[in-house]
């Protein structure tokens, strides 16, 4: 055994940790009016973090730590890279809302870079606890920071629902995983896989399979275990939203894959057919509500619920068809990296058009694009990526699930890509019913909010960051197959 | 001069997105900057498709020309792969051309709220798109065109359409027409489009059984007839079964067709005439570019079905017709029967019905194009499209008047004009299909096609009198109506000439076409072809 430890491959974790006890020694010093600097420092921190992840990326080795629990290699390192650009996207649009409104500032970005180091920790995980540390580290302060208006009962409301669920996801995670170790004896993917394959089928198996299963349903809020989601996304403040419902999810992602994928892929019997209802459930139920909704940010949320359905469809056919695990798993990858830029994106226009309408009805945002023509096409442009409407990043992400669909073959994953057909259809409705409003209706004569407020400059730094990346991943998707490439990465070294 | 052969057909495609760009940069009050910018682009783009077509080398029309073929999304295997053959040839050169006119009829013809910036943005996104599609031969590549006419049109439809609330049967609240057409155009699309993008890949991985998987088109074709069995049986069905999803709701053919009239009604003046010259026909396109020689086995098991969806499309628009009060929606049902004649000569599955289709697909959009130009032009003067209150109108605007009659009369396909050869053509392949097609069938379908012929001219003839005919009723006693302006001369004259031309000497579009389908024909469903070795002839 050695404990060696090999600094460059922590860098970036290190950087991000070094940020965030400076963010609050700083926060301690600064008086009331230059908060604002730990915003700054915070921007600083994750950019910085990326520069030894660029290094390591060049360098190109596999480095494997504490005997193997923490890998660094190139799947990591892409979802590292991920998650430091949508949390670097996040922090943009926090700095003036979370100014404007006297939140604490210092705390709040001490929370939210807690969450972005979670993130990037469980990104490396190759062991059962390591993935669990740091799936909770992304999530529990979360918890905090969905409550962060602390005068507002929805915020409040967001924060409890949000905390009680997510605890008892997190305890049906862990008992599920403390079968899987029962069982096994092991906690490392690859020995769990050894042992699972010898052990044959087993009930406690499945049952351990199913509980993890549901788990990672309430954090990436699949139908049925979603409940939560749109109550907390309109409560919360809305970068936090965009975070949840981008890094949050996107974590709970990788974390639920990498587990099915490399740990138990041999009791598929158990959560394939599972995964399959989770995702043809998720993405009707999640596409059927958000017809109904008339507050854009709780249509984000059952937009989002539904794009989590579609982003299990690769997984849950390949693995309901008995076919390789391989190309689904690096599309759903794919999925996920198109995903967070198209939906923050639509998320900083939100958060843009609430400071001019001064509502979160739908309806208010009759007429933007005749006072603010910019926002209006950049909304036109993230909602209709969302949609999956070609030249935009969207339809990639749609292309290859459901090319990983027609790979799978068989009649449960054919049924399977006509569900995710026709839910594709019934989601344009209701992303075109926005841009209807922006384009087609007129505007209202009294508005609540002030047209003529400015976007602030780090919100235009992120708009501009992902209306870019939308259109050139829309035109030269090739540039995101580096994520799925990475992603055959896992299953190679397994 | 390579520079042409290597880049001229990529230029052509993505010239109006250059100019759309330029147009997005030029301030808003600035109109004639925006009209001008479109106006130079959009010849430009038309100039440099007639050039092609000149250096086309039509002994070879069955040929690629001009070909590109690059690396695009390498790990799917899609490429950058554009070329043009003597079908792709008259379909490109009707699309840049058509821009050209409405970009000119457009010129002082602008329907609120006005903003000639953002539709003339749009127009030429939308032609980027429909060139696009009739050159691209990967079909990842010709989904993607496929799909960016969609935004634009939706817009077109949505911003400029008709305002005239309207009870949706099933809602509750009343709403503008253009807000139900629009969306309802864009749904049915993006549902067929979603089915074919899975047909696509489908055909994408069971190429890999017989070599290297592939999205280009030439390869596929080649596979088709080189492979027999492998793009057939129960599989082909339903590969055939998706994409005809995908292309039946665009053509669109009966039960779905219910998007047009509505789409076409509430459209724009230069938006209906876009629908109809150029975004129908890339569902028929898509029939004879990719179904029938990629799936020649499953096209013929398909051809009877296609064959009666086609011959109630024929029937029933026509009778749809007969029941219209709004001028423009009788041209849209118009449009349902004619497209059942251009399916229906597809359906045959024969060199004749095959150029039948594509001469009534360049025919229609002359044709169809220029009534529409027309019932704008009336809408804009008399502010109603109500044919119960028009009649008269040869006599209070009389050059608009004479245009109307004679496209009608090419309309109803009056042999010398455009409209003749794709109906008559079609009814001819019709006759004598495919052999091992029912040709008991056919004649059966022939005899109803015939009649439908005659219930079109029964129903034009029927608008012409209501509309054109008689004595102005009392209600435009004391207006003035101005004649013809010279913008709307300039967009319609270079239509009626071709109507003429192309009626006259059908060669202008057979020329191109016909070795084209001959060999289309003959490695799908010829001696030796996939078809044959199936029915074991």
């Amino acid at each position: 055994m050695s404990y060696q430890i090999d600094y460059l491959a922590l860098a970036p974790e290190l950087v991000i940790i070094a940020t965030l006890i400076g963010v609050l020694i700083l926060d301690l010093f600064l008086p009331r009016n230059q908060k604002y600097w730990t915003a700054v420092l915070s921007v600083i921190g994750v950019s910085l973090a990326a520069v030894p992840l660029v290094l390591l990326a060049v360098d190109g080795t596999t480095r494997s730590m504490f005997d193997g629990s923490y890998v660094v290699d190139t799947f990591a390192l892409v979802l590292k890279g991920l998650f430091l650009v949508a949390g670097y996207l996040v922090l943009l649009m926090s700095v003036s809302y979370i100014e404007s409104d006297r939140y604490y500032q210092g705390e709040y970005y001490f929370l939210l870079l807690s969450s972005i180091l979670g993130s990037l920790v469980m990104a490396s995980s190759r062991d059962l606890i390591v993935l669990f540390i740091g799936l909770e580290l992304t999530t529990a302060p979360l918890f905090l920071l969905a409550g962060f208006r602390k005068g507002d009962a929805k915020s409040n409301e967001a924060s409890l629902k949000y905390y009680i669920l997510g605890v008892l996801s997190t305890a049906l995670l862990l008992f599920g995983m403390s079968l899987l170790f029962g069982l096994t004896g092991e906690v490392q993917f690859d020995a769990v896989r050894e042992k699972v394959a010898a052990l044959g089928d087993s009930p406690a198996l499945g049952v351990a399979v199913l509980l993890m299963l549901v788990g990672f349903g309430f954090k990436v809020s699949s139908v049925p275990f979603h409940f939560w989601a749109p109550d907390t996304y309109e409560g919360a403040p809305t970068p936090v939203t965009a975070y949840l419902s981008v890094n949050s999810k996107a974590a709970g992602f990788v974390a639920m894959l990498i587990v099915l994928y490399r740990a138990v892929p041999d009791a598929a019997n158990y959560w394939a057919p599972a995964l399959w209802l989770m995702a043809a459930f998720s993405m009707t139920w999640g596409n059927l509500s958000a017809l109904r909704q008339r507050n854009i940010v709780r249509l984000l949320a059952y937009s989002s619920i539904a794009q989590a359905g579609f982003m299990m469809v690769p997984f849950a056919s390949a693995a309901v068809a008995g076919a390789d695990l391989t190309e689904a798993f690096s599309a759903t990858v794919i999925y996920l990296a198109i995903y967070a830029v198209m939906n923050l994106g639509a998320f900083a226009v939100v958060i843009a058009v609430a400071r001019k309408t001064g509502t979160g009805e739908i309806d208010g945002w009759a007429g933007l694009g005749s006072y603010s023509p910019r926002l209006g096409v950049l909304a036109t442009a993230f909602f209709f990526s969302l949609a999956g409407i070609p030249p935009l990043a969207g339809w990639f992400a749609k292309f290859v699930m459901f090319r990983s669909v027609i790979i799978a073959g068989g009649v449960a994953t054919v049924v399977l890509a006509v569900i995710a057909a026709v839910n594709t259809v019934i989601a344009l409705y209701y992303y075109a019913r926005i841009t209807k409003a922006v384009w087609l209706d007129p505007a209202p004569a009294e508005a609540a909010g002030d047209r003529d407020a400015r976007t602030s400059g780090s919100l235009r730094l992120a708009l501009g960051i992902s209306a870019v990346l939308t259109l050139v991943v829309g035109i030269f998707p090739a540039i995101v197959t580096v994520f799925g490439d990475a992603s055959k990465v896992l299953g190679a070294a397994g | 001069m390579d520079l042409i052969n290597d880049w001229g057909l990529t230029v052509t495609v993505f010239l109006p997105l250059v100019g759309a760009l330029l147009i997005g940069l030029v301030p808003k009050a600035n109109e004639m900057a925006a009209k001008s910018i479109a106006l130079v682009i959009s010849v430009l783009t038309f100039l440099l498709s007639a050039v092609l077509a000149a250096r086309f080398d039509f002994g070879r029309s069955d040929q690629y020309q001009f070909s590109v073929d690059t690396t695009w999304i390498e790990s799917i295997g899609a490429r950058y792969h554009v070329g043009l053959d003597g079908i792709s040839l008259p379909m490109l050169l009707l699309s840049t051309f058509i821009v050209v006119l409405c970009v000119i009829y457009s010129w002082n013809h602008w329907e609120e709220p006005r903003n000639p910036k953002g539709f003339l943005l749009l127009m030429l996104i939308l032609a980027t798109g429909m060139n696009g599609t009739f050159v691209a031969l990967d079909l990842v590549l010709f989904f993607i065109f496929f799909e960016l006419v969609l935004l634009p049109m939706y817009f077109l439809i949505g911003i400029w359409g008709d305002k005239t609330p309207r009870r949706i049967p099933g809602f509750a609240r009343e709403s503008e027409t253009r807000l139900y057409a629009a969306i309802k155009f864009f749904l049915f699309t993006l549902f067929g489009s979603a089915f074919m993008l899975l047909g696509f890949l489908s055909l994408y991985f069971k190429s890999g059984e017989a070599g290297a998987k592939t999205f280009d088109i030439p390869a596929l074709t080649e596979l088709a007839s080189t492979n027999p069995g492998l793009f057939a049986g129960r599989y082909g069905w339903l590969v055939f079964g998706a994409l005809f999803l995908g292309f039946a709701v665009k053509v669109p053919m009966w039960p779905l067709h219910t998007w047009l009239p509505d789409a076409h009604t509430a459209a724009p003046t230069v938006g209906s005439v876009l629908l109809a010259a150029i975004l129908l026909k890339l569902g028929s396109y898509g029939f004879i570019r990719i179904a029938l020689p990629i799936l020649p086995e499953p096209a013929h098991t398909w051809a009877p079905a296609i064959g009666v969806l086609a011959v109630i499309g024929i029937i029933y628009g026509s009778l749809a017709c007969l029941a219209q009060t709004d001028m423009k929606r009788l041209i849209a049902f118009s449009s349902v029967g004619h497209m059942g004649f251009v399916m229906l000569g597809i359906a045959t599955l024969t060199e004749v019905g095959i150029n039948a289709a594509i001469i009534g697909m360049v025919a229609h959009g002359l044709i169809t194009g220029l009534l529409f130009f027309l019932a704008g032009s009336m809408a804009h003067r008399y502010h109603t499209r109500d044919m119960s209150r028009l009649g008269g109108n040869q006599k209070l605007i009389p050059i608009l008047g004479g245009i109307l009659g004679f496209t009608v009369m090419a309309s109803l396909g009056l042999p010398g004009l455009a409209g003749f050869w794709g109906e008559f053509m079609s009814l001819l392949g019709s006759y004598n299909p495919l052999e091992s097609l029912s040709t008991d069938l056919f004649r059966v379908l022939m005899v109803f096609g015939a009649i439908g012929t005659v219930l079109t001219a029964g129903y034009m003839l029927w608008m012409l009198q209501r509309v054109n005919l008689g004595e102005p009723s009392e209600e435009w006693l004391g207006h003035e109506f101005h004649d013809v302006d010279r913008y709307e001369l300039a967009a319609w004259l270079p239509l009626i000439i071709l109507i003429v031309a192309v009626g006259v000497y059908p060669h202008l579009v057979l020329g191109a076409t016909s070795d084209a389908v001959t060999t289309l024909v003959d490695n799908a469903f010829g001696p030796g072809s996939a078809v044959q070795a199936v029915l074991g002839g």
